[in-house]
């Protein structure tokens, strides 16, 4: 049996895939990444073993924010292309929207005949991000995931700072005021959602189904908000998270 | 002949052997003139016995220096050379009797203000545009300037000096074309690394007929090399146009990258490259500070509105060098730039040409998600 292996090193977490000859998804397993990605590769690399997979029986790809610190794989493509290449994947699409919010960076896909048509990515900045959702979670001493849930019951409050920096003031004066956390969740979850709408309306779409993928990609809400703001549904499935790591396994050979 | 790397090096030195070059031109009662910008015209200086030599800052090494002035939201090319002359890190700022400057962006325009306050700097008040009487202001603006040289420094700019400056400034100009247009050939045989570099260097080689000279040995070598089966590029390589603001300091993170990653850059619209070098002087017009006016007016850059000579160049340069995909490369803050790229775009989309625009400082900070967007650029191709 000859496999194909797909790992993704994400700034915050890791992913890795192993397809079957059939295109299905026989392994995978998520890590943190923690601060030595070449020791996440060597991690990654043992597990793998003790599956019974390596370079012999299987092709190896990297992805991700740390692709060139995975030395036994075959080669490295960008986590554009195995975005859209998951995605066409886990949502059997050819044409897709693919929305991929990372720890680092939140990238927008366009994706025609299952090929990347047009990008956006965020620069410099982590508005927007996985990242920032973290932070903001650390201030008000919950987990991302609550917060989320939290958001979902609040509403009113907005915060107009796209900095992480100062979007963490804001939070921080909001909480002076004696905001409810749930307003100032709501805040922090609306302000991703617009940072993505203001993304997406840089990027040129078809007509197309419109997903989420990535780390955020079963938080109920931002998903209801994401489809609220663009106008259209968006999906995603809790594997979706993979879809860097899946599309990686697919350009191995 | 020499052989190739070491032709190309030579150049690279050129802005090292440059300083000693500059000192022996000074200490043999020779006058310096330091220059910014595409928009100078040389010409008027060659003919008043300057050596015109460019300050143009492209390190990341002195902006914190100049941030004591100026503000942190500014275009790193403004204060990477305001930084250069502050600290008094440039030779070259140092050797200059006089800084020649234009009226082009808000920035330098107001940088310069500042920069005065150092170095005599002299600014020449560049129309917007090509609308209405603004060649007649030009050229006013220049009989100015030569009134300006031959008072200040008694010296007498005859016609047929600015004449003789012209030819050879077009002689050079044509070299400089000829070299860049080697790379119309598929695939093309150099990398567009070393060619840069090279038209960098050639800056600071500054008698005219030695820098005309190894431009062309050049191009014989390159096209020796390549008739011999040693071009650099493999035909697989995507052909890539670079456009938007001055590269020099960005160039490891930008051209560098999208060399190491399946690309060449086949064709430089921007400064440095082919928009410096495409336009003549009519050396023969029998208004020659009028011809001079005229040639520098014409120049493509961001700063004239509207801008169509630069939009309807990158059409045609898009389709001479059979581009694959269009990189446009922005300094950060820069406004005119940053903001035509939106039409930039259009106007590739129109042509089913891939695009995409970066925007970029001095710092490395942002190295990483560059290349994860050059790449992928690349991978779409
Ligand atoms: S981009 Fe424009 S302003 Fe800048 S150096 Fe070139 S011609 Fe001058
Ligand atoms: S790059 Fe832009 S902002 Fe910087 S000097 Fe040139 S025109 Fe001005």
């Amino acid at each position: 049996m000859r496999y194909r292996t797909g790992i993704d090193i994400g700034s915050t977490c890791s992913k890795t895939a192993v397809l079957d000859e059939n295109g299905s998804v026989i392994l995978r397993f998520i890590q943190p990444t923690g601060w030595s990605s070449v020791d996440t590769a060597e991690e990654i690399r043992s597990k793998l073993e003790q599956n019974g997979i390596s370079n012999e029986n299987s092709g190896i790809v990297a992805t991700g924010y740390g692709r060139i610190s995975v030395p036994f794989a075959d080669r490295c493509v960008t986590e554009i292309t195995c975005h859209a290449k998951g995605a066409c994947h886990i949502f059997h699409a050819d044409d897709l929207l693919v929305i991929d919010i990372g720890g680092q960076d939140t990238k927008l896909i366009s994706v025609q005949d299952g090929c990347v048509k047009d990008f956006v990515m965020n620069d410099k900045c982590s508005a927007g991000t996985g990242r920032f959702l973290e932070v903001m979670s650390n201030t008000l001493a919950v987990k991302p995931e609550e917060l989320c849930e939290m958001a979902s019951k609040g509403g009113g409050v907005s915060i107009s700072s796209m900095c992480t920096v100062f979007a963490e003031s804001e939070v921080i004066s909001l909480i002076g005021r004696g905001e409810s956390r749930e307003n100032i969740a709501f805040a922090v979850v609306d302000s991703i959602v617009k940072k993505v709408a203001s993304q997406a309306s840089r990027i040129q779409t078809v007509n197309t189904k419109v997903c989420l993928t990535g780390g955020l990609c079963d938080f109920d809400f931002l998903l209801e908000r994401i489809s609220e703001e663009l106008g259209t549904d968006v999906i995603s499935v809790p594997e979706a998270r993979y879809a860097g790591a899946i599309g990686a396994a697919l350009c191995a050979k | 002949m020499r052989d190739l790397p070491e032709q190309f090096s030579q150049f690279g030195e050129a802005r090292q052997q440059g300083f000693m070059k500059v000192k022996k031109v000074k200490e043999a009662g020779g006058k310096v003139a330091g220059i910014f910008c595409t928009f100078t015209p040389v010409e008027i200086l060659d003919a008043a016995g300057f050596t015109a030599v460019s300050l143009c800052g492209m390190s990341g090494e002195t902006i914190p220096a100049a941030e004591a002035h100026l503000p942190k939201n500014l275009c790193p090319l403004i204060k990477s050379s305001y930084g250069f002359a502050v600290s008094d890190k440039c030779p070259y700022t140092y050797f200059s009797d006089l800084i020649v400057a234009e009226s082009t962006c808000d920035g330098k325009k107001k940088m310069y203000e500042l920069l005065d306050k150092i170095r005599p700097t002299y600014v020449l008040h560049l129309p917007q545009g090509l609308a209405g009487d603004a060649l007649e202001k030009w050229k006013n603006e220049l009989i100015r300037f030569i009134a300006f040289l031959e008072d200040r420094f008694d010296v007498k700019i005859t016609e047929e000096a600015l004449r003789k400056a012209a030819r050879e400034r077009n002689e050079e100009r044509k070299s400089r074309l000829a070299l860049m247009e080697l790379q119309k050939l598929t695939p093309p045989p150099a990398k567009g690394y070393d060619l840069y570099k090279a038209l960098e260097g050639s800056g600071f080689v500054f008698e005219s007929s030695q820098r005309i000279n190894q431009l062309n040995d050049l191009r014989e070598s390159i096209e020796a090399a390549y008739r011999d089966g040693q071009g650099k590029v493999k035909a697989s390589d995507r052909r890539i146009l670079v456009t938007g603001c001055p590269i020099g300091g960005v160039l490891n993170k930008t051209v560098k990258l999208i060399e190491e990653n399946g690309g060449v850059v086949t064709c430089f619209e921007n400064c440095s490259g082919i928009k410096a070098a495409y336009q003549m002087v009519n050396a023969e017009a029998d208004d020659i500070v009028g011809a001079i006016a005229e040639r520098y007016l014409g120049i493509g850059c961001s700063v004239m509105t509207p801008n169509d000579i630069r939009i309807d160049h990158l059409k045609k340069l898009v389709e001479e060098y059979k581009i694959d995909g269009v990189v446009e490369i922005d300094l950060q803050c820069c406004t005119p730039y940053n903001v035509e790229s939106f039409t930039v775009k259009n106007e590739m989309k129109k042509l089913s040409i891939p695009y995409i625009q970066i925007e970029t400082d001095y710092s490395e900070s942002d190295s990483g998600q560059l290349s994860t967007r050059l790449e992928a650029f690349l991978e779409t191709i």
